[in-house]
């Protein structure tokens, strides 16, 4: 039994031809459906992508700095770039499952995503607002078992750009800023938080600060609706 | 040993690419001497050895050096709701983590990790243990606190086969030796350069989850911290890998 799963698991990573001829003769197309709960208070995830991939691609990684398809994403919500990735090395894409935003405490669903030879899942949004906050899961191994299985997702940054909290519209990559608060229910004329990231690797974020004036102080967030804790989602994935 | 993937769920085991190639040239040669077994079995000294990465998740908390330790089942780093040991308060308020290694009981095989960890960087310690490895502890202090460390303690080892790996992101606790005032002259790492240890225990003296930093930004006037030294968990990803 030990033998059989140590071949198996090879087959599956293995970079030896020969071994990855037995891969594609034994790998499995799933059919899964992908529940994902915005379980935060105040915080909006932007239009969600959903990718099966091999797990020789990532969308991200900890402790590595973003791609610049992954800081589009984090910074202005723009998954067309990692779409594109996915595509190029074989994955599949369910995009923007909510139609817009995923609002704080709401629900969306992608139904019979057909994952083909992917056996890994991602998933990315940006997390609004924020400057460059996300929230993520890296290739999480879908299970060959039938059932479901749940996780829960933390909220990262991609170490792109300084967390000003300045809402200012700056969602193009490298611009300063947050691209909009969705639930218009912070200030304005923050003079900003600070000016430098000085963990440029993507790490967990560590919240935004805010404050509770409304019409100046550091931030334009607010301390007390803006903030969140980990995890900032729940997942939860049917194989069928 | 650099694996790409990262499990989201808390505790998780994988396998990576080059520990699997390991692993399959171990089985053949079990398979050429006609036993099933992959454990190490055929020589009358037999260590095993494990690598333990950390890697800094947080954004500008410095961690200190790692203490590993492998140990039997008697042994815990701390407990929840009990008061922090002498030697862990020395780590969780100044980084030193020689006592916190040097008095554990029950030891197989122990490690430090040679200097501090800064934000998105990892470090590795390797150890070797004789016999079978059994429980897994390691705690590193967030520097620019009053006294939260992050670690595990009391991981079972004994279920990972050669090559396997088992990523842990790692918890933040508050030793409870000293109050978190935050204050200038208190805070060891370069927010501060203050104090480090210090055998005084003013706050609640258990071992609990830590509540995170407030800095002067968020109101509390006298913090020397700033918002960039916030955090919020997981602080750390701990990496194990069985290597034979």
């Amino acid at each position: 039994m030990k033998i059989h799963t140590l071949l198996k698991k090879t087959a599956a990573y293995s970079a030896l031809p020969l071994v990855l001829a037995v891969a594609s003769t034994s790998a499995t197309a799933q059919t899964i459906d992908v529940k994902i709960t915005n379980l935060t208070q105040g915080i909006y995830f932007t239009p969600l992508l959903v990718s099966a991939h091999a797990s020789s691609a990532n969308l991200f990684s900890v402790g590595e700095s973003a791609s610049s398809a992954l800081q589009a994403m984090a910074e202005g919500g723009d998954i067309s770039g990692l779409v594109t990735t996915v595509s190029s090395v074989g994955g599949v894409s369910a995009e923007n499952p909510a139609a817009g935003l995923l609002a704080p405490a709401s629900s969306t669903m992608v139904s019979g995503l057909d994952t083909g030879s992917n056996d890994r899942l991602s998933i990315v949004a940006m997390l609004l607002p924020t400057n460059d906050g996300f929230v993520g899961l890296d290739s999480w191994e879908i299970p060959q078992t039938a059932g479901t299985y749940t996780v829960y997702l933390n909220g990262y940054d991609a170490g792109t750009e300084a967390n000003d909290e300045i809402v200012n519209g700056g969602g193009m990559s490298g611009v300063p800023g947050i691209p909009a608060n969705p639930g218009a229910n912070g200030g304005e004329n923050g003079t900003g938080v600070t000016t430098t990231e000085s963990n440029q690797m993507i790490h967990i974020h560590r919240g935004n600060i805010g404050d509770t004036d409304a019409t100046g102080g550091i931030s334009d967030l607010d301390s007390r609706i803006h903030r969140w804790l980990n995890p900032v989602a729940k997942v939860t994935i049917t194989v069928k | 040993m650099n694996t790409k993937t990262v499990k989201n769920d808390l505790i998780s085991k994988v396998a990576s690419k080059n520990a699997l190639l390991l692993a399959t040239v171990g089985l053949m040669g079990a398979v050429l001497s006609g036993c099933g077994d992959d454990d190490n079995n055929n020589a009358a000294v037999s260590m095993t050895d494990y690598e333990v990465r950390v890697l800094n998740l947080t954004h500008a908390q410095p961690l200190s050096p790692l203490a590993v330790l492998v140990h039997d089942a008697g042994y815990h780093g701390w407990t929840i709701g009990e008061a922090a040991s002498a030697s862990l308060e020395v780590l969780a308020e100044g980084g030193d983590n020689s006592s916190f290694i040097a008095s554990a009981t029950g030891v197989q095989a122990s490690g430090s990790g040679a200097g501090v960890v800064l934000p998105g960087n990892s470090e590795s310690v390797t150890i070797s243990v004789s016999g079978a490895a059994m429980y897994l502890t390691s705690a590193t202090m967030l520097v620019n606190t009053n006294d939260a460390f992050a670690g595990v303690t009391g991981i079972d080892l004994s279920n990972l086969a050669i090559g396997d790996q088992q990523m842990l992101y790692l918890p933040v606790y508050d030793a409870g030796t000293e109050g978190n005032g935050e204050m200038a002259g208190t805070i060891p790492g370069p927010a501060d350069g203050g104090e480090g240890f210090n055998a005084v225990r003013d706050d609640v003296n258990f071992v609990a989850r830590h509540p995170g930093v407030v800095s002067h930004q968020d109101g509390y006037a006298e913090s020397v911290l700033e918002a960039a030294h916030k955090f919020d968990a997981p602080v750390a990803m701990l990496t194990v890998t069985r290597l034979n």
